[in-house]
């Protein structure tokens, strides 16, 4: 067997980001697929993690960066690499970090050149098996609960309604924009926290969501087919300038009454679409507060300052820090170490320590941007679609010709059906009548009239009845009582004797059956 | 009291049947329906007794008052797990009844004729009428009289099977004679031959021979149904109690009999259809017996069976939002739906949503099920049929099946050589979590292996199903 691979976590250099791609934790597990694990002194200090624990949990302390590179043949990171990471990237590294493929070509071209295969954690893709390794969800969950916490902590006042010995107290009312996970974490912290949450989705299935998790969904007054995030891989896609113009329209409405509000609002790929205009700001209550996760990418709302905390002339703060998961460092380091590690667990089936890069892999070859030395971003469409279940087809909606002629069609269909079932009925009888006495045609007629009024009634009733109605017709049934009664008064004694021994099995039946029947129907009780 | 009092009174009876019949459309009314029904009973019977063809006052009143007596007697001190037994025993008492009142109108018939003029002329009742008849309208007195004693017959000795199998007195497996069908075929056969010679004059001996072949078919037949099929049985046989009396009706001449026959014959048979709909089965083999021939092997089932204990239930019940029970016959038949009761209760008073998912053929009668959870004080708006909630499985946290098979077995859908493929069932193994409640890892009544026992998200519940409720109970408050 190959000596184990080595897996490492440098220390993070962007500044203020305090979140670890390792814990104590994590490496635990790593090392029972059978790997090495190391960690750059100090690594996970801002996060709550002492080399100490580390080294407790087993995971070699190694003091410099460029040791850590040159010994990890894995390397683990939050962040993407910096310029000066670069260099590292050479042919037999693997690196799994967040990576932002889609902008940042210096780091794809180092990857090249170097040769280092690369696993961007923002691009594992939305199916069910890969839930456990994204990153953006788990990140995103963080910044929600997160950005309503800054929010009550820029707040004046509670979140929740209360009467007190000193006066009553209104419950805030928070309005969340985007329904997305860190939009959902939003709403689910917001709830529990006591406030009116309101929130509000372009994709129009969130609705179910957010509505579960106990907040009002913003319905707009407005008839357009929006595309179902299904199809779009779970995100929003762009909405169209009217559709745009009924949404302002009613964050207008809501914003002088809102508290808080949190912008979640992103598109795939695209600056974030602004929403919270500077009208609405403006007609916003003294000390509200505005949170624009959003931020990163340009923001929300009108005024979002990138990493800064703004007051308004008004007096409305406005949040755009873009470190929010960072601010919890303990918690995001350790869902992040654990999404590192459910990637690990795909990328060793054998469990023997050594990566096994499977490109035939869906997850894997989605996440993968760079393989020996290849650009392979972006990824090709994945095999399977669906995050979610798809729709049923809808049946194809008839136009009102096709209908029209559909039940032309349906209508003669069964005019023909029935008129040959009475014509052979008809015949029938006309058979049955020319050989038989009238007296007998007198009874036929009952009879057949009574099947049908049976056929007509019987139909309707509830299938929950059918107990109930077996024991009525038995019941009724013992109307041969009758037939016995009529005959009892015979002169034959074995007539009489068979008479009254049919009276009573019949009355047994009619009595027995009536009464269950009704014991049966006294049941039955709505809730 | 006169000819034109009588035929006012059944008319205003039958009436009240139909309505009665008419009334069970839903629970409300079917309260008011059932007095209809005995409102009409009572009338007809009460002009009957006191009209003009009746006499024997003794016998007749004494054996109305033993009748009732028993009569109230059993249907006080039943079970309501015990209703199919109950239904099938009485199904069999007017299949009896229907053969006697055939044989005493031949007997009747045999005397009336033995007279001459002036002797009928004194005759009452029945006699009276047969003493008026036609040679033609004798003659097809005897194909009604035959016809009366035949499916009296089939349905007297089916019904004692029936009730056999469902009080578990007689085993429950198909079972057939060597011969199977030809062996019914030729019995029938040598009833219609019988019928024939009879009808041209032979004594009351043929009679009495079609009553032992046609006992012979009812038995025979029943016997050649499975346990699964019971409640197409059941209202099958409910059918043939109808027709008999309906056949006695023409013998006696006697319209209230026929349209009430009608009625019933009419009902047992719809019923009997929906419930062959519900199993996706031809009606015409159910009666014939059993399943069809094998078409070929079945699908091999892969994995195993998962146990879990009561707590694993309980906290994914504490978990769930939602919840779905499919109750099957194993309920009835521990008894359980007094316990189903009670978890549905607490499980509703912590906000769950709780609703109960039943199949048309579910227990062993048609709606066995609803009366069951009805006897419990469920709700019966919570209580849904299989189309109504069929989609709603997905959305749904978790299902206890608590002792059904058939009705949940997915090879009905995946494997096209099922002895019971297309059958529609509950797709509860859709839901997130399946918890299956059984008395050990046997298969079912129908002896079809079921996959659902084998999925992912299934667990098994074992022991009885009322022990294993009460054990829930402890931990759910």
């Amino acid at each position: 067997m190959d000596n184990p691979q080595i897996i490492g976590t440098p220390k993070e250099l962007v500044k203020g980001e305090a979140r670890v791609a390792m814990t104590p934790e994590s490496a635990g597990l790593l090392q029972k697929l059978g790997y090495q694990c190391a960690i750059q002194s100090g690594a996970g200090k801002l996060a709550g993690f002492s080399d100490a624990a580390y080294a407790d949990a087993g995971v070699e302390v190694i003091k410099t960066a460029k040791g850590l590179w040159e010994k990890a043949d894995i390397i683990t990171k939050v962040r993407q690499p910096e310029t000066r990471e670069h260099k590292y990237l050479t042919k037999g590294k693997t690196l799994i970090s967040f990576f932002n493929p889609a902008g940042n070509e210096d780091g794809m071209a180092a990857a090249k050149e170097g040769g280092a295969n690369v696993i961007a954690m923002e691009m594992v893709p939305r199916i069910s098996r890969a839930q456990k390794m994204d990153a953006l969800s788990s990140m995103a969950n963080i910044a929600g609960y997160r950005s309503v916490i800054e929010a009550g902590n820029n707040f004046g006042r509670f979140f929740t309604g209360q009467i007190t010995a000193a006066g009553k107290v209104p419950p805030a009312k928070v309005l969340i924009v985007g329904g997305g996970v860190a939009g959902l974490a939003a709403v689910g912290t917001s709830v529990s926290l006591g406030a009116i949450t309101y929130a509000f989705d372009v994709r129009p299935e969130v609705a179910e969501q957010v509505e579960s998790m106990g907040a009002e969904f913003v319905y707009l007054d407005f008839e357009e087919e929006q595309q179902d995030g299904a199809a779009t891989g779970g995100y929003a896609a762009v909405s169209s300038p009217e559709f745009r113009e009924a949404q302002l329209a009613k964050f207008r409405e809501l914003a002088p009454e809102i508290d808080i509000v949190i912008t979640t609002a992103l598109i795939p790929n695209r600056e974030a679409p602004k929403l919270w205009l500077a009208d609405m700001i403006a007609s916003m209550k003294t000390g509200s507060v505005v949170v624009d996760l959003a931020a990163e990418r340009g923001g929300n709302a009108d005024g979002t300052v990138k990493d800064q905390k703004v007051v308004t002339d008004n007096g409305v703060t406005i949040i755009g820090y873009t470190d929010f998961p960072s601010r919890m460092a303990a918690q995001s380091s350790t869902l992040y170490s654990n999404n590192i590690r459910h990637m690990m667990t795909d990328l060793t089936p054998e469990k023997d320590g050594q990566v096994k890069h499977d490109m035939e892999d869906d997850v894997i070859r989605g996440a993968t941007v760079s393989f020996e030395g290849e650009i392979t971003f972006p990824p090709p469409p994945l095999k399977i679609k669906a995050i979610a279940a798809q729709k049923k087809p809808e049946v194809a909606v008839l136009t009102a010709e096709e209908k029209r002629a559909k039940e032309d069609a349906d209508f003669k269909a069964a005019t023909k059906q029935q008129v040959t079932i009475l014509a052979g009925g008809a015949l029938l009888m006309l058979l049955v009548g020319a050989f038989a006495p009238a007296s007998f045609m007198q009874h036929f007629i009952v009879f057949v009239l009574a099947c049908f009024v049976g056929y007509q009634v019987i139909w309707n009733v509830s299938h929950a009845l059918h107990t109930p109605l077996m024991a009525v017709t038995n019941a009724i049934s013992g109307i041969v009582i009758l037939g016995a009664v009529l005959q009892i008064g015979s002169e034959n004694n074995l007539v009489v004797i068979m008479a009254t021994i049919s009276v009573l099995i019949s009355t047994i039946n009619i009595v027995g059956g009536f009464l269950v029947t009704r014991r049966m129907l006294a049941m039955f009780s709505k809730s | 009291m006169s000819y034109g009092i009588l035929s006012a009174a059944f008319i205003a009876a039958a009436v009240l049947f139909i309505l009665s019949l008419g009334g069970l459309s839903n629970q409300e009314s079917a309260k008011r329906a059932v007095w209809y029904g005995i409102v009409g009973m009572a009338l007809a019977v009460l002009v009957t007794v006191f009209g003009p063809d009746s006499g024997n006052y003794v016998w007749l009143i004494g054996a109305i008052i033993i009748g009732s007596f028993i009569g109230q007697f059993v249907a006080v001190r039943v079970q309501m797990t015990e209703m199919p037994q109950l239904v099938a025993a009485l199904h069999s008492f007017v299949g009896l009844a229907a053969v006697f009142i055939g044989l005493n109108a031949e007997l009747e018939l045999q005397s009336v004729l033995a007279m001459d003029i002036l002797q009928r002329e004194d005759l009452i009742g029945f006699a009276q009428k047969l003493a008026h008849k036609t040679s033609v309208e004798i003659s097809i007195l005897k194909v009604e009289v035959f016809l009366g004693i035949f499916i009296g017959a089939v349905t007297f000795t089916g019904s004692i099977v029936a009730f056999g199998k469902l009080a578990g007195k007689v085993d429950g497996k198909p079972k057939k004679l060597p011969g199977g069908h030809a062996l019914n075929a030729g019995a029938a056969i040598a009833s219609l031959v019988l019928g024939i010679m009879f009808c041209q004059g032979e004594g009351i001996w043929t009679m009495i021979a079609v009553i032992i072949i046609a006992g012979f078919i009812g038995y025979h037949l029943i016997m050649g149904i499975g346990g699964a099929d019971m409640p197409v049985v059941v209202s099958m046989l409910n059918s043939y109690s109808g027709w008999a009396a309906a056949a006695i009706g023409f013998t006696l001449g006697n319209d209230l009999l026929i349209v009430t026959g009608a009625l019933v014959g009419s009902s047992g048979a719809i019923l009997s259809y929906i419930m062959c709909k519900a199993m996706n089965r031809d009606f015409i083999s159910v009666i014939l017996g059993g399943f069809g021939g094998d078409v070929g092997p079945q699908m091999e089932v892969e994995g195993e069976q998962i146990a879990i204990d009561a707590a694993g239930v309980v906290s994914a019940l504490e978990d769930a939002d939602s919840v779905i029970i499919i109750p099957g016959y194993g309920l009835a038949v521990a008894q359980a739906q007094q316990s189903v009761s009670e978890l549905t209760k607490r499980l509703r008073a912590q906000g769950k949503t709780v609703r109960f998912a039943i199949h048309p053929v579910a227990g062993r009668l048609p709606g066995h099920m609803n009366v069951l959870l009805a006897e419990a004080k469920v709700p019966y708006d919570i209580v849904l049929e299989m189309d109504e909630i069929n989609d709603d499985f997905p959305t749904t946290d978790v299902v206890i099946v608590i002792g059904s098979n058939d009705i949940v077995n997915p090879a009905a859908q995946d494997d096209p050589n099922s002895p019971i493929a297309g059958m529609p069932v509950l797709e509860c193994w859709k839901a997130k979590q399946v918890f299956v409640s059984k008395r050990g890892q046997g298969t079912g009544y129908s002896g079809i292996e079921n996959p659902l026992f084998y999925k992912e998200n299934t667990r098994m519940f074992y022991g009885d199903a009322k022990a294993s409720l009460d054990t829930l109970l402890k931990d759910i408050t």
